[in-house]
């Protein structure tokens, strides 16, 4: 089955979100409530697949060129066996029919797949004399044979009327297939009423043949035949049949009505053998009916596994008679059961699909041992080509608390930010990811910015930096920094100097940068009114001492020769002077008095 | 009760937008046009409601939307609006802008125009080209504004090849989404929780006025304009936050809903009926607020038919609403009082909404669970 199928894609959604239903579905509920409820999420699967399949046969007959018309019909008969197991899985497994109800099942089961039946009915029904028609015999034939003793009988009927010489034959017959009795489902007698009952109806059947009262018309006779459950007499229906298993349920019907599920599996073994008749071997479809009725489901899904090269079918099948609570913990080798197993190669198969991934998740979701593991494997492996699609898979891994995946996907993301010079998507993406050591690159390339260029680019982000400013010292620096340059502009420079200091005196302005704190400082000294106090000049010298003293000892070449060194040393002496002046001034107003 | 129609498409839907009504007639909705995104081709897609001559009287028999045709698109579709009846814009996650044309006659989209470098991080002229996704588009005909994750805002204009307007650099983080305020101001939300106005009659680079929630930063991924009073806005953010702002009344934000579990992707005043607003979100769930006060008794949060979440809607008012006469109920929205009811319309929580529209009596959705839902009767 193909994953690309943009058919098949309908399969795989709608049996997502059946699926995630099911994980769902109460616990409490035990008992018949419950086995109603997984019945009915079964037919869910199996409405979903016939869906697909009626559009798959559409697009098939629609389809121009006859290469994708037989690839799309090979898949409705893949479709079909699917459906078709599933549904005889549904019977034997969660519906657990008991002898009655199970023959019943059994046939609604077969009339479902033998849609040839209607096609026959329709063309012979669509002439003007039906029973001139010459598949009129077969239809007959073929609707006794399903069961369908009703329209068996208004066939009859239009004989009757067409050919008043049988008429009497035909009323005869006709009155054995009504009272023919059958459990129906409101009926409350009980399987002994109804053998008996049989056993009675089944002699009458009998002796009418036994009397020739079908003598005349070979027909009719070959039907009465039918109905006494002569073995030979179905088996040469073979053709109309067309299966081993429509031989096992004709068979049942009108020999054992009242069989048992486990007696099952003799019946199918035998018609199996006779229906082959020795000629061909079982094909991997009749090897998997026959281990469901086995009632191997081990076997079964091993089959399927092994036959179907997609998983999805052998999933969601799984899964369900998983809460069925059918499998054993079936330990593999490595440790983990059937259903966790199956249910992680289907969703490691999703994860391989550019777009099915996200199903892929819930999947991983519900696999208690190994499911998180191979989640984190696989989120992360998740081709990013947009901001939504990023915010998305950092969604799904930040609501099940997978904080590394987190990191490293924000770690990508903000530095393709930062190589595109998008620095507020890349403080963004650091912020999110609650990542100090990225922001602090971030407010670096920053600051570098600014030293190169003299002034702050994407100021509206670094004014309204907001409570984010505490993720990092060097984002802190620089929220404080540009917050001293507005004070600055707004000429509050007592404001402004004490801010300046701090940041030196607090250490969270980077060494690198205190030169240029320094040198901001000028102008500040340099005022007329005596903006910095002595202590705070004291302060100051302190720095510039802690600052130069560690030169002469750096002997990294700096790459930019002596004149560096010039520019460095003239601005020290500047800023040396400077302090010295504002110390003397700011002694002098300290010491004065006061007032006039 | 209300009848929400799905379809399971194939493919991961991104945006859906209702083709306009005349203005003035009496037609409802009838047209809606979808983009997908995440596959390997892409595809606008232009679809069809039924008839509504053939609706029985239990309402809306034949509800299935219809394909009508589709184009294929490079990338993923990021937004799609329709700039008049025939034509859709599309923008991509390659960067550029394509405006589709509906044949009616023969019912084909086609491309008619193309902006390719409509949204790049380094220019096409330099050796190290990238391109940047187009995020967001906003029509009103003949003009064209566009953003992107470069931070680009770009004012096209329909039959030009080259744009008419472009600010450079406008933003240092994503713009998520814009929208019109008066025609010559636009409102743009980006990455880091700020919303901008920009002004096009004036020269230069700066938005004219920036507005931004104090607290943690929240990106904000939606935005829209209040259709009667153009200084209301409503905005969703990462958080899942719905935010009602009045931008004549300073920087902050009016009222402060909490809503959804995850990003909200897209919020709408009804058109025509803006008592009524609707937001989707990553978590699966798309919301009705309804905060009309006409209806009499309002006693309790539940009504017969909706399934209501229990939220805790917490507002903040401000208390600078100095134009009571232009006060609508979304200023004073305060749901402990009972006067908004929020219904949620999925029947199912699914995987994320992705998107919605609204016109009329009808909405549609569509999910990532590549499935589209339609409604027609909002209001009933």
């Amino acid at each position: 089955m193909d994953v690309h199928s943009p058919i098949l894609r309908k399969l795989f959604n709608e049996s997502h979100g059946i699926f995630v239903g099911l994980q769902r579905l109460e616990e409490e509920l035990s008992g018949r409530p419950r086995k109603a409820q997984l019945v009915r999420v079964s037919k869910n699967y199996r409405s979903v697949i016939r869906a697909c399949m009626e559009e798959m046969h559409q697009a098939a007959t629609a389809a121009k060129d006859p290469a994708s018309s037989s690839q799309l019909s090979s898949q409705v008969s893949i479709l079909s066996a699917v459906e078709l197991i599933w549904n005889l899985c549904e019977i034997l497994f969660i519906e657990v029919a008991p002898a009655g109800p199970l023959l019943l099942h059994l046939l609604d089961w077969v009339q479902l797949h033998m849609c040839e039946v209607d096609n026959l009915s329709a063309d012979v029904l669509g002439n003007e004399n039906p029973s001139k028609h010459d598949k009129f015999w077969n239809l007959v034939t073929v609707l006794v044979l399903q069961g369908r003793l009703d329209e068996a009988r208004q066939m009859l009927s239009k004989e009757a009327d067409a050919n008043p010489g049988s008429a009497a034959m035909c009323r005869v017959l006709g009155d054995l297939m009504k009272t023919m009795p059958i459990l129906s489902p409101g009926n409350t007698q009980t399987l002994t009423e109804l053998e008996l009952k049989w056993q009675h109806w089944h002699e009458e059947c009998e002796r009418y043949l036994q009397d020739g009262t079908f003598a005349p018309s070979p027909h009719l006779s070959l039907l009465c035949q039918i109905l006494l459950g002569n073995e030979a007499v179905i088996l040469e229906q073979k053709e109309l049949l067309g299966t081993w298993y429509h031989l096992m349920v004709t068979q049942l019907l009108y020999s054992h009505p009242t069989v048992k599920p486990t007696e099952l599996h003799i019946y199918a073994q035998s018609s199996l053998d006779l229906f082959l008749g020795g000629e061909s071997s079982p094909e991997p479809l009749d090897n998997i009916l026959m281990a469901a009725f086995e009632f191997d489901i081990h076997q079964v899904i091993k089959e399927c596994s092994i036959a179907l090269s997609n998983w999805w079918f052998v999933a969601h099948l799984t899964d369900l008679l998983d809460h069925c609570q059918l499998l054993q913990s079936h330990s593999l080798y490595f440790g983990s059961n059937m259903r966790e197993f199956i249910l992680l190669e289907y969703a490691s198969g999703l994860f391989a699909h550019h777009s099915l991934w996200q199903l892929g998740v819930d999947y991983f979701d519900h696999c208690p041992e190994s499911g998180r593991v191979s989640l984190e494997l696989h989120i992360e492996r998740v081709p990013l080509n947009t901001e939504q699609k990023a915010l998305k898979v950092l969604r799904v891994c930040e609501q099940r608390g997978m904080t590394e995946q987190v990191r490293s996907i924000c770690k990508i993301l903000a530095m393709n930010a930062v190589r595109n010079n998008r620095l507020g998507s890349a403080l963004s993406w650091s912020i999110r990811a609650k990542d100090a050591a990225f922001a602090t690159l971030v407010s670096d390339r920053f600051l570098r910015d600014y030293c190169e260029r003299g002034c702050f680019s994407d100021l509206d982000l670094i004014d309204n930096l907001g409570p984010a400013m505490m993720l990092s010292d060097r984002l802190t620096f620089l929220g404080k920094y540009r917050e001293f340059h507005r004070l600055y502009g707004e000429k509050r420079f007592v404001a402004g100097a004490s801010l300046l200091l701090s940041l030196m005196t607090s250490q969270i302005a980077p060494r690198s940068f205190w030169m240029t704190l320094l040198t901001d400082a000028l102008p500040l000294l340099e005022q007329k009114q005596v903006i910095f106090s002595a202590e705070q000049t004291y302060e100051l010298m302190r720095c510039l001492e802690d600052l130069t003293e560690g030169r002469p000892t750096c002997s990294e070449p700096d790459g930019l020769g002596p004149q560096a060194d010039d520019v460095e040393t003239t601005k020290v002496e500047m800023l040396r002077l400077a302090l010295a002046r504002n110390l003397a001034r700011a002694i002098i107003k300290e010491g004065s008095l006061e007032g006039s | 009760m209300k009848e929400i129609y799905a379809k399971f498409v194939s493919q991961k839907i991104s945006k859906t937008r209702w083709r306009p009504v005349p203005s003035g007639s009496l037609q409802t909705a009838e047209t809606f046009t979808t983009g997908s995104w995440d596959n390997e081709k892409n595809y606008v897609s232009l679809w069809s409601i039924g008839d509504f001559g053939h609706v029985d009287s239990d309402g809306g028999m034949d509800g299935d939307h219809q394909l009508l045709c589709e184009s294929k698109h490079h990338g993923d579709v990021m937004d799609l609006q329709f700039l008049d009846q025939e034509r859709i814009v599309a923008a991509s996650s390659t960067g550029s802008v394509t405006v589709f044309l509906h044949h009616q006659n023969n019912q084909t989209l086609s491309v008619s125009h193309q902006w390719t470098t409509a949204h790049y991080h380094t220019g096409p002229g330099s050796p190290s080209y990238s391109s940047a996704p187009c995020t967001g588009v906003v029509c009103n005909n003949p003009e064209i504004v566009t953003v992107g994750e470069d931070g680009r805002i770009n004012l096209f204009s329909a039959d030009h090849k080259e744009s008419v307007r472009t600010i450079d650099n406008a933003d240092s983080s994503t713009l998520h989404a814009v929208t019109f305020l008066r025609t010559p101001e636009i409102l743009t939300v980006n990455s880091i929780g700020q919303l901008k106005i920009w002004d096009f009659r004036q020269p230069g680079n700066e938005p004219s006025q920036i507005l931004s929630l104090t607290g943690d930063r929240v990106p904000l991924h939606c935005v829209d304009r209040h259709p009667n009073q153009q200084h209301i806005v409503a905005t969703g953010g990462q958080d899942g936050m719905l935010s009602i702002w009045d931008v004549r009344l300073g920087t902050m934000p009016v009222s402060l809903l909490k809503a959804h579990e995850a990003e909200m992707w897209e919020v709408h005043f009804h058109p025509s009926n803006p008592d009524h607003l609707f937001t989707c979100s990553e978590d699966g769930s798309l919301w009705h607020w309804d905060s009309s006060t006409d209806v009499p008794e309002k006693s309790s949060l539940f009504h017969q038919g909706g399934r209501n979440s229990p939220l805790l809607a917490h507002s903040i008012s401000n208390q600078a609403a100095a134009h009571p006469s232009l006060l609508t109920s979304w200023l004073s929205a305060d749901p402990a009082k009972d006067r908004m009811e929020i219904t949620s319309l999925l029947p199912t929580k699914t995987l994320s909404v992705n998107s919605l529209d609204v016109l009329g009596s009808c909405l549609v959705c569509g999910t990532d669970a590549e499935a589209i839902y339609v409604t027609r009767q909002l209001f009933s």
